[in-house]
């Protein structure tokens, strides 16, 4: 067994996204190494082989995430790691996966750029990469996890999206949650819920590979089960051919759109602390969350109350919730691995009477409680 | 113009997806034909085969045919292509590519797909330009040619797409043309029921960009190049070297059995399996 179920053990965040994978029943990996997400190939490596399924070290980032295309075009659910400047690479994939509705995960261990930036070290730099990376609109879904145990959760929760909202999701650990080792538990086997590959119900000859539903999210027939069709990248009819029809293309770029800007509710997951009844709000994700978290901790003992919020699905961003929470606050606080990117969608749903303050530190190490509680006490 | 034959059609999108994008005088429709025919004497079924195409005139060619058809970016249908292998080896995978799609933006797959000796049939068709966007140059257009892209003349050599194959690690190599109909549709049929992967370059004219940047005439003269400047290997070995000096070679250049990568990697598996003690 390789998924320790019901057992604790010290792993680290990478191993956790590979056995998050495996509990997800991944059945194709393609990948091409780089730091500092190799851990995540080189687990698979391993493992894939004992379950039989198929893993594979592609040419480079292009290539991986076209054969995670491919595969699960062919019926196998797919993932790839990778980080900044392979991540680059793959968002031609990404935009097909987007345009031709094909579920997989890519798992994005964040490391400072541009370019090659620090490569072994941590940073928040492709949250904007990951929203509009590829060209044209598309819809995207992303996730940060925090620590150890949610590499395993949101690795899971990543396949499953993927799954029921035909589409790619991308999982968005920094460095330090990549590379840390902490104590995890492992649920049982049988609570952990796995969404199962949507299939069609229709006859091969009534079937459509872009059905427009109720929900905008189709069915999916794979290759070689006799449901026969066609899959592009250019913009296409339900059929899935090639059209330039107005209503046709309108269709299909409404559908794209709405079949995650009308799921709000199941996509977003953020948490909050104490943010009702304060006045300043620290708005922090990944390995930052913690240390807004122990930042808390140490104004609680100067006699200081702050909120904390912290949003886990990162995109689509949490609007209603965020104005909601955060637009009668003082100031929010919003300290980040890069030079500000989530805090324009931050000042976006809050009006001018908020101050909207950035913290940024992009050397590579990360954002202290200590720094963290040091802004805090400029604006109290 | 003729028809194609009545079990022809069984292969084609034929009430919808017609007629099709490619030029008068464009030799991708016979390649699509002699593909057909191919299949069609191997009795492969329909539901089975997977046409994966990267972009570009060569790339269109999916959308026509009655397979599992996949029209991916540009230069990567060999990866694609090794996903749908890998996710389900019961599918027979071919790919459709032009000479710029599979040797210059495809060109690290292409080597990479023929190294590892992945289960797929790349099928390349060769008319020495980019044609989608208007017969800019390519990996293979001939030195000295004109194209819009070298409107002084091309400078830079161009590769042998079945030599690199051979280095490569393909399987099976062969080339053919688009005149020489009988032998393309047996160079097919041997390519397809190899294991590992085969590769058939298909010389084929374009009339409309490189024809007309070359003043080398229209559908028939162009037709009418391949036939003469085109010999069989068995043609060359009778003959004088100073009179094959100039003219491609047409015929098998590799037939061998290497194992293949599917082969390999399911091996693997068992014998980690086996080391594991079935603990798994």
């Amino acid at each position: 067994m390789i998924v320790p179920w019901g057992e604790t053990k010290l792993i680290q965040g990478n191993e956790a996204v590979a056995l998050g994978a495996v509990a997800a029943n991944i059945e194709f990996f393609a990948g091409y190494p780089i730091t500092p997400s190799t851990e995540i190939a080189e687990l698979l490596a391993r493992y894939m082989p004992l379950l039989g399924k198929p893993w594979i070290q592609m040419e480079d980032e292009i290539a991986s995430i076209s054969a995670l295309i491919g595969a699960r075009l062919a019926g196998a659910k797919s993932m790839t790691a990778t980080s900044g400047p392979g991540f680059s690479l793959m968002q031609e994939g990404l935009g097909y996966a987007c345009m031709a509705e094909v579920p997989l995960v890519l798992v994005n261990v964040m490391r400072s750029g541009p370019s090659t930036g620090l490569p072994t070290q941590t940073a928040q730099g492709d949250i904007m990469q990951a929203r509009w990376g590829t060209h044209g609109d598309h819809p995207v879904i992303a996730l940060a996890p925090c620590s150890v145990e949610e590499c395993f959760k949101l690795t899971i929760r990543a396949f499953n999206l993927s799954e029921e909202f035909r589409t790619p999701v991308i999982l968005l650990p920094d460095e330090i949650i990549g590379h840390m080792r902490e104590r995890v538990t492992f649920p049982a086997e049988d609570s952990v819920q796995i969404v199962p590959k949507p299939v069609p119900d229709v006859p091969a000859e009534w079937y459509e590979h872009y059905h427009s539903t109720p929900t905008n999210i189709s069915p999916m027939a794979s290759f070689g089960s006799g449901y026969r069709f066609h899959v592009t990248g250019l913009t296409h009819d339900t059929h899935g051919f090639p059209t330039r029809r107005k209503p046709e293309v309108d269709a299909k770029m409404e559908r794209l759109k709405h079949k995650i800007t009308r799921h709000l509710d199941k996509l977003e997951d953020v948490r909050m602390h104490d943010v009702e009844d304060s006045r300043v709000v620290v708005f922090a994700y990944g390995s930052v969350y913690r240390s807004a978290l122990a930042a808390q901790e140490l104004l609680k003992k100067k006699r200081k109350k702050i909120g904390v919020f912290r949003p886990v699905t990162i995109w689509p961003f949490p609007d209603r919730t965020v104005k909601e929470c955060l637009d009668d606050k003082d100031v929010v606080l919003v300290p980040e691995l890069n030079q500000g990117q989530l805090i324009h969608e931050v000042e976006r749903m809050t009006s001018d009477e908020v101050r909207v303050i950035p913290l940024h530190r992009v050397d590579g190490y990360e954002i202290t409680p200590e720094e963290i509680v040091a802004s805090v006490m400029e604006v109290m | 113009m003729p028809k194609p034959l009545p079990y022809e059609y069984k292969y084609l999108r034929s009430s919808k997806r017609f007629p099709h994008v490619w030029c008068p005088g464009c030799g991708i429709g016979i390649v699509m034909g002699s593909i057909i025919r191919a299949i069609d004497a191997l009795r492969w079924k329909k539901d089975d085969i997977v046409m994966v195409s990267g972009i570009g005139c060569t790339s269109r060619m999916p959308v026509y045919v009655d397979f599992n058809t996949l029209h991916t970016t540009h230069g990567r249908a060999l990866a694609f292509g090794t996903g749908v292998k890998m996710g389900n080896p019961d599918l027979k995978v071919m790919a459709v590519m032009g000479d710029g799609d599979s040797l210059a933006i495809g060109g690290n797959h292409i080597i990479h797909a023929a190294r590892r000796n992945m289960d797929i049939t790349a099928i390349i068709v060769n008319n020495n330009n980019y044609g989608m966007t208007g017969g800019q140059f390519s990996p293979t257009t001939p030195i000295d040619a004109k194209t819009a892209t070298t409107p002084y003349g091309m400078i830079e050599p161009s590769f042998d797409i079945c030599e690199l194959m051979k280095g490569a690690g393909a399987n099976f190599v062969a080339r053919g043309t688009v005149y020489h109909i009988i032998e393309l549709d047996s160079l097919l049929k041997q390519a397809f029921d190899r294991k590992g992967f085969s590769v058939v370059e298909v010389l084929a004219p374009c009339p409309t960009n490189f024809g007309r940047a070359n003043r080398l005439g229209g559908p028939v003269e162009m037709m009418k190049l391949l036939k003469d400047n085109t010999i069989t290997q068995g043609q060359a070995a009778k003959m004088d070297p100073d009179k094959v000096e100039g003219k491609t070679l047409r015929g098998i250049f590799v037939d061998r059995s290497i194992g293949s990568y599917m082969e390999r990697y399911s091996s693997l598996c068992a014998s980690v399996e086996e080391a594991a003690g079935g603990t798994q």
